[in-house]
């Protein structure tokens, strides 16, 4: 029915979707195989089938440091950091959609104008905060800001006023139940999948966050991992083996690779619920 | 109603509790460093309120503004993201021209979605890390191929030494950052046209207005709520750029001083020892704040325009 131009467009669409999809593997599968190569067999040629000299990148990596210990100190800062967004979120947002009170409007207002406000504004005075309160090196200004995080705060309240009807909660307080009991009853089930999408983004957010780790932490044994991976320049060691560079980028970037196969259905979901959000 | 409201009062003053949290930690940890930052931007503040600090009023604003550097830094920024813009947004674009055409119907979107995706998660430290080292003139994998390339062709290729030449040392990081954020605004641009409802487009095939028509007079209107969104996004993502051409380049390459970003030069005062001048690189951090605000709003401006 269709004519042979139309198949051939078609199938030329295609090639190039897929060639731009090999563009963006094509890094990561040369980081692959160069992580088992030798330093000398990388500056001489290119290939894509694996070398043999996994090991001995390995040891030059971690003889210079422990990138398990990056990795550590990443989960430490990550996963409370997202534990704190998510419920504290998630709290806000039902108050702000379920309670009308005095300044839900002021804090609304201010959420909303923070969300358009560049990251980079507030950074001195937030470093000037942190050595005034002496947390430089602390984990504590990486965590305890999570708890509040405009944008997650915004995408929740929006959720909850679309997935929660008033009438459950109200069904809830003549029954009795109080309502401390009715958020983490009834409430939180509910918005569970608008909290999990906010929290897998929070997480990748808070381990990929390189900029404040860099100006908080000074101190090695502290360093979360992009902060460690940045240190990796320094290293004579490492900069002389070109596999090692690779090896180690490999290892950084695992973890997260391993999140997304997992969760890529609800990190999809979550850009394009900040797209239709409007 | 009026036996219930008392009830209703009590259980709203709830909301008092269940929002302190929140409010307590953004008055500390978000509010109180914009506004002390801004306090900074007035005094001669170097390192920190230890030595004796005054008010300078104006002085670091009029400094910025007359700072050869800092314009210096502004065009890198803006050169670097204007680039990577137009090619973020093009191919994009491109991509949702592709994914919803009515006459084509291609599928896996969803597989394509995810691999386009991909850059976007990575952390700018490990991505910055790698493509150094790709793209390293003399050992770099990037030149290899483009050698492969140019010898299968019968030519031969003198290598480019891709981050450490003023030339092109902007121009790599742009496409880097396109690579890194295509997927994200295809996703955003798809989940739009996705939130059409398909009755348009089988009313407009009925009446038999062809696929252009089809794109011009539904998908394009409908979709410029969310166009302006990923403008304005990316517009306040793209001029703070700082982790991709901080980690690539450093002070001793001769492209440093093309792709310094203005992030890069606040930096650089306000937290690298040696050239620390607080009050000064909290003025720049308000000037960007300005700058980002006059664009977003000429944004703004533009789009409601042609809507009349």
């Amino acid at each position: 029915m269709k004519s042979i131009g139309f198949c051939i467009k078609k199938g030329l669409l295609y090639f190039l979707l897929i060639a731009l999809g090999l563009t963006c593997l094509l890094p990561f599968l040369l980081m692959i195989v160069n992580a088992t190569r030798s330093g000398n067999e990388i500056a001489t040629s290119f290939t894509l089938i694996p070398g043999n000299s996994l090991k001995e990148n390995w040891e030059t990596v971690f003889d210079y440091f422990n990138l398990f210990q990056g990795m550590w100190n990443s989960v430490k800062v990550s996963v409370p950091a997202t534990l704190l967004t998510s419920y504290f979120s998630a709290l806000t947002a039902y108050a702000l959609a379920m309670y009308k009170f005095k300044g839900s409007k002021v804090i609304f207002g201010t959420i909303l104008v923070f969300m358009m406000i560049p990251g980079q504004l507030g950074l001195i005075g937030f470093y000037n905060l942190c050595t005034k309160l002496k947390l430089v090196n602390s984990y504590i200004p990486l965590i305890v800001p999570a708890i509040a995080a405009p944008g997650t705060v915004f995408f929740l309240r929006q959720y909850v006023l679309s997935a929660l009807p008033k009438s459950l909660i109200e069904a809830a307080r003549i029954d009795g139940a109080n309502e401390i009991y009715s958020f983490h009853r009834i409430a939180l089930p509910i918005m569970a999948p608008g909290v999990a999408t906010m929290a897998i983004m929070a997480f990748i957010g808070n381990w990929n966050n390189y900029l404040t780790p860099m100006i908080i932490l000074n101190k090695n044994s502290k360093f979360t991992l992009p902060v460690m991976m940045a240190s990796l320049r320094a290293s004579t060691d490492i900069n002389a083996n070109q596999g090692a560079i690779y090896l180690s980028v490999a290892i950084s970037v695992i973890p997260i690779l391993l999140v997304f196969a997992f969760f890529s259905k609800y990190i999809i979901s979550s850009i394009s619920a900040g797209a239709v959000k409007e | 109603m009026m036996k219930k409201r008392k009830g209703v009062k009590n259980y709203d003053n709830w909301g008092y509790l269940f929002v302190l949290p929140f409010v307590v930690v953004f008055l500390v940890f978000n509010i109180y460093p914009v506004l002390r930052t801004l306090y900074i931007s007035f005094t001669n503040m170097k390192i920190s309120e230890r030595e004796a600090i005054s008010f300078v009023a104006l002085d670091n604003y009029i400094r910025v503004l007359t700072d050869k550097f800092f314009w210096n830094a502004l065009w890198n920024t803006v050169r670097i993201w204007g680039l990577n813009i137009i090619l973020q947004l093009g191919l994009a674009f491109l991509l949702m021209m592709v994914f919803s055409d009515v006459k084509y119907k291609m599928k896996g979107l969803a597989v394509f979605r995810i691999v386009y995706y991909l850059p976007n998660l990575i952390a700018a430290t490990s991505i910055a890390f790698l493509f150094s080292t790709l793209l390293n003139w003399r050992y770099g994998t990037f030149n290899q191929i483009i050698n492969e390339i140019f010898k299968l062709f019968g030519a031969s290729y003198n290598p480019i030494d891709w981050i450490n030449d003023a030339s092109t040392a902007g121009l790599s990081i742009s496409v880097i950052q396109t690579w890194m954020w295509f997927g994200n605004s295809f996703i955003m641009l798809m989940a739009g046209v996705q939130g059409i409802s398909k009755d348009y487009f089988e009313a407009a095939s009925i009446d038999g207005a062809g696929r252009w028509t089809i794109f011009g007079k539904i998908t394009l209107p409908l979709l410029k709520p969310i166009l302006l969104y990923v403008a304005i996004t990316s517009l306040i993502g793209g001029l703070q750029l700082f982790d991709l051409p901080y980690l690539m380049i450093n002070k001793t390459m001769s492209s440093y001083n093309s792709v310094q970003t203005v992030v890069m030069y606040m930096y650089k005062f306000g937290f690298e020892t040696g050239t620390t001048q607080v009050g000064f690189a909290s003025s720049i951090a308000y000037v960007l704040f300005a700058i980002i605000c006059g664009v977003s709003i000429m944004q703004l401006k533009i789009f409601n325009r042609k809507e009349d």
